[in-house]
């Protein structure tokens, strides 16, 4: 309850900006509507909604909303969604009911994207649950045009029947636009549906709905800075390559170098060990390393 | 002391030297090949004059203009034009300029004969299509020029062989004639145009060809109307047929008359049904019929009367008629008999007199001959002695003289259609390499051979055959399997129905094969080649071999044909006429026992068929039978689809490899603003090597690696056609990456402004493509890359030692991937044919892009330089990592041509193939042309350049060693002195 305040408040908001638009018809923007929102809506039974609710009324019911809104640039428009059980035939399953927003330039885009299911019936459950015996594929199918459905066809998904079930039946739709086209739905599990999938059946047989609608993201420029670096370095100046670290430079040197110092080190070890036998080493030692390098060549 | 400081020294720096990654001028031809081809012959010109004696200049189906040597059959010259750029005709004039009509009659082009440089272009514009004609008379003539007479587009040009210049046209589209000959009178600049009104409307044009001024014109109608090809039998005579297709009509349009006469087929005593053709020939008083399967010569006899002069089956064929010494003509008949094929050269008008009768023996792998062309010589004895150049069944290309084979192209090479590639024979121990190669006596005569040249005896030929053998016998040619997997066997399918196995070591024909035509298809095409056996672990007695599929007819429902090649013999296994078609086949990554992969092949009713049909495949299909999903693409619905198995076909025939299947999702593409243009996958037998990638902050990204990626390229409707035709506001590219299971768009993004075409790859979890932008008038290239998040929390040390990760649970593609794409832009200078990914036998190497240039070059571009990582400033821990700083364009470097100086002509397709040797890689890019090399994107770190030197590494050791001895007894003798002392 505490979370549905705020919202409430936004839409409150939202719609007053709206009518301000309007009453002004000053400004419309014509920025590209990146509809990313995500509805979690506790779908499922709704009692004004009757399961396998008759199609004519659904469709009188758009027209004459669209009627009514003709006159601002956005109207309610609905479409069904179809589901089936493996190979059985689609029948209607839920409906989605969005804001139609026409935009200045004539293209058409879908926000507010809302959906209510149908409560699954008993014999339904009972489909469903043939379902999750056979790990067989729920399928579901939306019309690919929304304006005036099918359009050219239905487009159509399908999960295996497995994956759903959780607390209650959880599903996500990801549902692809280009305008009032639907290009693909994406629909399956909330979350993971590991392999191999178990026989799980939910505890409530309602469904609890995700949708998410999609528009295709602007791809990344090029990157342009040629013409900077030109502009920079015209006079033909030539970049210094940069400094490299002394050992960078020198390296091929100081390995052979180093060789022979350590080659010089040993010697000079060795040398008071077959030597001077007893007192004295030491010194004799410290005296051979701050000799260095040039009592080995002489010792050679 | 100093020794060994000059030994240490000396092996640091042999050390040191670094390979470099390109190549070395002497090192061009050590591990590559090239070859040239010109692909099958359409129109061959042979010159007598000074300087095209020795040559013949021939133009082909793959749009190859060349000059070839009549001694050797060798390439002098050679232009590929574009694929749209068709060749209509070639002649030549002026006797020094090759002449080629092209792209339907609208391009004309003099090549200088010696070198083949072009010497001019002319356009020649018109409104309508027509026959293109070309016609370079030899007598109209004007100064030192000559008139080249084109009819097409509606309009007949003339045109200046000099430099190009069109001096007058004529259109004869404005009076909707269809131009069907122009013909030269004799001796006179004046020429007859010939043509039809609709069907039944003739016209007869009498021109002065010097300045298109109309002569003449008369017009006839004829009820009965006309259909096909016309035959000029004399210089006012032709004969066609009528629309019934059962009466000759003889037009004859002598004294400004047109006058009709028709002969009925069955008059000729032959039975007229079934479909009748004239065929274009150019011999005097006679032309060639062609009834159902056969061909019939008919003459027309001075009363203007017909008749049969022979009559023979369909495989024969008949040259041009060739004009050799004051006015005589001959004509040649190539016939079929067994084995061997009979040329026989008549003089003109007279079938049963001879000049020249020949018989040669054919490799039955040849097939038939589809064309004979002629030419004449003067004998030593001043004779007239003839050669004949005959295109085969094949598209070989074979010159004959003196009843023997001069030489031959295998021009069917230049026409590849698709590439697989298979294992040699292991060699066996205790058996020699002849086994394989050699019976014991030719092997007996290798050694006797040698023997000879090592004791200074040999001939000549001997030491060629020496040379022969040793390369053969060479490291690289050999015919067993070697230990790095450098050498194998290339197996190539071209247009012709046949298939070649070449040997990657030189490029070699090892043996080829004219796929077996069965009675019941008359024009079967193949189609792809498939792995079909790989015997690995067990089965290694048997042979691998490849299936072929192919289909009766060219549409897709066609009847599908299955062959299947043995890869070391090179001979059909078996071959069967499907009653299904085969709209998509899939490999499958299951094997049965004798190592044959099961295959399915989906027909036009979108029902799949299981091969091989044994209870073996049917049962390990079964298992497998719920996780068998396939996509098919519908570019011109635009909708892509997902299927799955359902159950066995119900049919009246109970058929146990037959599955129906069903549709698991659909995407569709609104047609009115996206159309499909590109769709690829990954490669199936591609090797990831790791999923995880370490970034330079000690961080793990998870590469997102599904087999079942598929990327998918649309642009808008108007932008589909060629770069120009659309404005960039009304263009756009948008690119996907769907998974194939259950159809979800992983990834989308719309590129404003660009078009097609678009050219792409898709490897381990990325994908580049290339396309043109409109907005900065470039080509770009982008590349996006996947990277999977759900296993992004597996970064905690502890979690892995105490096993709280999922690694190891199994990928699911029901599940919601949460995955990340990184993506980049950068502009790229050429535009491209082909692209391809090197792959390796783990794919630990590190990728390089090869990409066919439009100069039929291929590029190698380090992967490196397409990743969306890069940044303008990358951090120190970056550059460490290997990121290169971000450039708005993608370097070329010449030196990393893969085609070094070389070109590839008509470029189609590039192929690469891991070694067995982790770091190199196999290229094979074909077109007209074949290239092959060998490619180390990182070098060959695993092992030792062939450059080398084991002397100064032995040397080295042996002289390390020999220190250490002086240098011990130096010691122990000092030592002796220090205790002596």
């Amino acid at each position: 309850m505490k979370k549905k305040l705020p919202l409430f408040a936004l839409f409150l908001f939202f719609f007053s900006l709206l009518l301000f638009c309007h009453s002004s018809l000053a400004f419309e923007s014509d920025e590209l509507l990146v509809d990313d929102e995500e509805f979690g809506l506790e779908g499922g039974s709704k009692p004004q909604i009757k399961p396998h609710e008759p199609a004519p009324t659904r469709s009188t019911t758009t027209t004459t909303r669209r009627k009514v809104s003709d006159q601002d640039s956005d109207s309610k428009i609905q479409f069904s969604l179809e589901h089936a059980f493996g190979d059985s035939d689609f029948v209607p399953a839920g409906t989605f009911s969005a804001r139609l927003k026409t935009s200045s330039h004539g293209g058409q885009t879908l926000t507010k994207l809302r959906f209510s299911r149908n409560a699954f019936t008993g014999e339904d459950k009972e489909k469903f649950e043939k379902l999750l015996q056979d790990d067989d594929f729920y399928r579901i199918r939306l019309p690919s045009n929304t304006v005036s459905p099918p359009g050219r066809d239905y487009i159509i998904s399908s999960v295996k029947a497995r994956c759903l079930p959780r607390e209650g039946l959880d599903e996500h739709f990801v549902i692809h636009m280009e305008g009032v086209n639907i290009l693909a739905v994406n629909y399956g599990a909330f979350g993971a549906c590991s392999y191999p999938r178990q026989l799980k059946l939910p505890h409530k047989w309602s469904f609890n709905s995700h949708t998410v609608l999609k528009n295709s993201e602007q791809a990344p420029r090029a990157p342009i800075f040629a013409e900077e670096v030109l502009g920079e370095n015209g006079e033909g100046e030539i970049i210094p390559p940069p400094e490299r670290s002394f050992w960078a430079k020198y390296w091929m040197y100081l390995i052979p170098l180093g060789l022979i110092v350590i080659n010089a080190v040993t010697q000079a070890m060795n040398m008071p060990e077959e030597g001077v036998q007893g007192g004295g080493q030491t010194q004799q030692s410290a005296a051979a390393i701050q000799r260095g390098p040039g009592s080995a060549v002489r010792r050679r | 002391m100093a020794i060994r400081f000059i030994i240490l020294t000396l092996l640091f720096l042999s050390s040191c030297t670094i390979p470099s990654l390109s190549l070395y001028e002497d090192q061009v031809g050590l591990m590559d090949w090239h070859q040239q081809y010109i692909g099958k012959v359409k129109h061959a010109v042979f010159h007598t004059q000074k300087t095209g004696r020795k040559r013949v200049v021939v133009s082909t189906e793959e749009n190859v203009i060349a000059s070839l040597d009549l001694r050797h059959g060798e390439i002098f010259w050679r232009h590929v034009l574009g694929i749209n750029d068709v060749v209509d005709g070639i002649d030549i004039a002026l006797g020094k300029y090759v002449i080629t009509l092209s792209s339907d009659g609208s391009t004309l082009r003099a090549w200088n004969l010696p070198d083949g440089q072009m010497v001019w272009e002319s356009f020649l514009r018109g409104s309508k299509h027509s026959k293109p004609l070309l016609l370079v008379p030899t007598n109209l003539k004007v100064d030192k020029d000559s008139l080249i007479l084109v009819s097409s587009k509606g309009c007949l040009h003339a045109v200046s062989s000099i430099d190009g210049e069109i001096l007058w046209t004529r259109d004869f589209a404005a009076e909707s004639v269809e131009v069907q000959q122009v013909i030269q009178l004799d001796e006179s600049d004046q020429i007859y145009v010939v043509g039809y009104a609709g069907s039944s409307q003739f016209h007869a044009y009498q021109i002065n060809a010097m300045n298109g001024e109309l002569l003449n014109h008369e017009t006839a109608a004829f009820s009965g109307g006309f259909v096909g090809d016309v035959a000029l039998v004399s210089s006012d005579t032709l004969v066609t047929l009528d629309t019934t297709r059962s009466i000759l009509v003889t037009v004859s349009f002598k004294n400004r008359k047109i006058a009709f006469q028709e002969t009925h087929l069955s008059n000729l005593g032959e039975d007229s049904s079934g479909m009748v053709e004239i065929l274009p020939s150019s011999l005097t008083g006679m032309f060639t019929v062609k009834i159902n399967n056969y061909k019939l010569f008919i003459r027309l006899t001075s009363e203007d009367k017909l008749e049969v002069v022979h009559k023979v089956d369909h495989e024969t064929v008949v040259s041009d008629a060739l004009v050799f010494s004051e006015g005589k003509e001959a004509f040649a008949v190539v016939e079929h008999g067994g084995s061997k094929v009979d040329i026989t050269v008549k003089p003109g008008q007279d079938w049963n007199n001879n000049l020249v009768q020949e018989s040669i023996e054919m490799d039955h792998q040849r097939g038939l001959v589809h064309k004979v062309f002629i030419n004449n010589y003067l004998r030593t004895d001043r004779s007239h002695g003839f050669r004949a150049l005959i295109v085969m069944e094949d598209h070989s290309l074979l010159l004959v003289q003196q009843g023997k084979i001069v030489w031959n192209r295998e021009d069917a090479l230049a026409s590849i259609i698709d590439v697989t590639t298979s294992e040699l024979p292991v060699e066996k121990e205790g058996v020699s390499v002849a086994k394989v190669e050699h019976s014991l006596f030719e092997w007996l005569k290798g050694h006797m051979l040698k023997l000879k040249g090592t004791l200074m005896l040999a001939s000549p030929e001997d030491v060629a055959a020496i040379q022969a053998i040793r390369l053969k016998s060479s490291e690289k040619s050999k015919m067993t399997r070697d230990h790095n997997g450098f050498r194998k066997l290339l197996i190539v399918l071209t247009k012709a129905r046949k298939i070649f196995a070449l040997h990657s070591g030189d490029g070699r024909v090892v043996w080829s094969l004219l796929l077996h035509k069965s009675e019941a298809c008359d024009s079967p095409t193949e189609l792809n080649l498939y792995q079909w056996q790989t015997p690995h672990h067990h089965a290694m007695d048997e042979n691998p071999s490849v299936l072929v599929v192919g289909r009766c007819g060219v549409s897709s429902k066609a009847p599908a044909i299955l062959s299947f090649v043995d890869t070391y013999t090179g001979k059909e296994l078996n071959s069967f006429d499907l009653v299904h078609s085969a709209v998509q086949v899939m490999p499958l990554p299951f094997t049965d026992s004798t190592e044959q992969r099961l295959h399915l092949l989906v027909d036009d009713d979108r029902r799949i068929h299981l091969y091989p049909k044994t209870s073996e495949a049917i049962s390990i299909f079964q298992q497998e039978f719920s996780n068998i999903y396939w996509y098919s693409v519908e570019a011109d619905n635009g909708i892509i689809k997902g299927h799955a198995v359902k159950s066995k076909c119900a049919g009246e025939v109970l058929d146990d490899f037959c599955f129906e299947t069903r549709v698991l999702w659909s995407i569709i593409f609104p047609m009115e603003s996206e159309k499909i243009i590109a769709a690829v996958s990954r490669k199936q037998n591609e090797v990831v090597h790791t999923q995880a990638k370490v970034t330079s902050e000690q961080d793990v990204m998870y590469k997102y690696i599904s087999k079942n990626l598929l990327f998918v390229a649309t642009v808008a409707p108007k932008a589909s056609g060629h770069i120009g035709s659309a404005d960039p506001d009304e263009a756009w590219l948008v690119v996907y990456l769907i998974d194939t299971i259950t159809g979800r768009i992983l990834h989308r993004m719309t590129h404003h402004g660009a078009q097609g075409p678009v050219h792409a790859v898709l490897s381990e979890n990325w994908v580049v493509y290339h396309y043109f932008n409109l907005r900065a008038h470039r080509y770009e290239m982008s590349v996006t890359e996947i990277y999977d998040q759900s296993r992004a929390e597996n970064k905690d040390v502890l979690k892995l030692v105490l096993g709280k990760h999922n690694l190891t649970a199994p990928v699911s593609s029901y599940s919601r991937p949460e995955i990340t794409t990184k993506s980049q832009t950068y502009f790229f200078t050429h535009s491209v044919k082909a692209v391809a990914v090197t792959s390796t036998a783990k794919g630990i190497t590190s990728k390089q892009l090869l990409i066919g240039t439009i100069g039929d070059q291929v590029l190698a571009l380090d992967k490196r330089f397409l990743d969306p990582r890069r940044s303008i400033n990358p951090t120190q821990a970056e550059k460490e990592e290997g990121i290169i700083p971000l450039a708005d364009s993608l370097p070329i470097i010449p030196q990393s041509y893969v085609t070094h100086s070389l070109k590839v002509e008509g470029l189609r397709g590039i192929l690469t193939v891991p070694a067995k040797l982790e770091s190199t890689t196999l290229v094979f890019a074909y077109g007209v042309d074949l290239f092959y090399t060998r490619l180390a994107p990182s070098r060959t770190y695993d092992s030792l350049t062939e450059d080398f030197s084991y002397a100064l590494l032995l040397l080295t050791i042996v002289a390390l060693v020999a220190a250490i001895f002086v240098t011990w007894v130096l010691s122990e003798k000092k030592e002796l002195r220090e205790k002596w002392r």
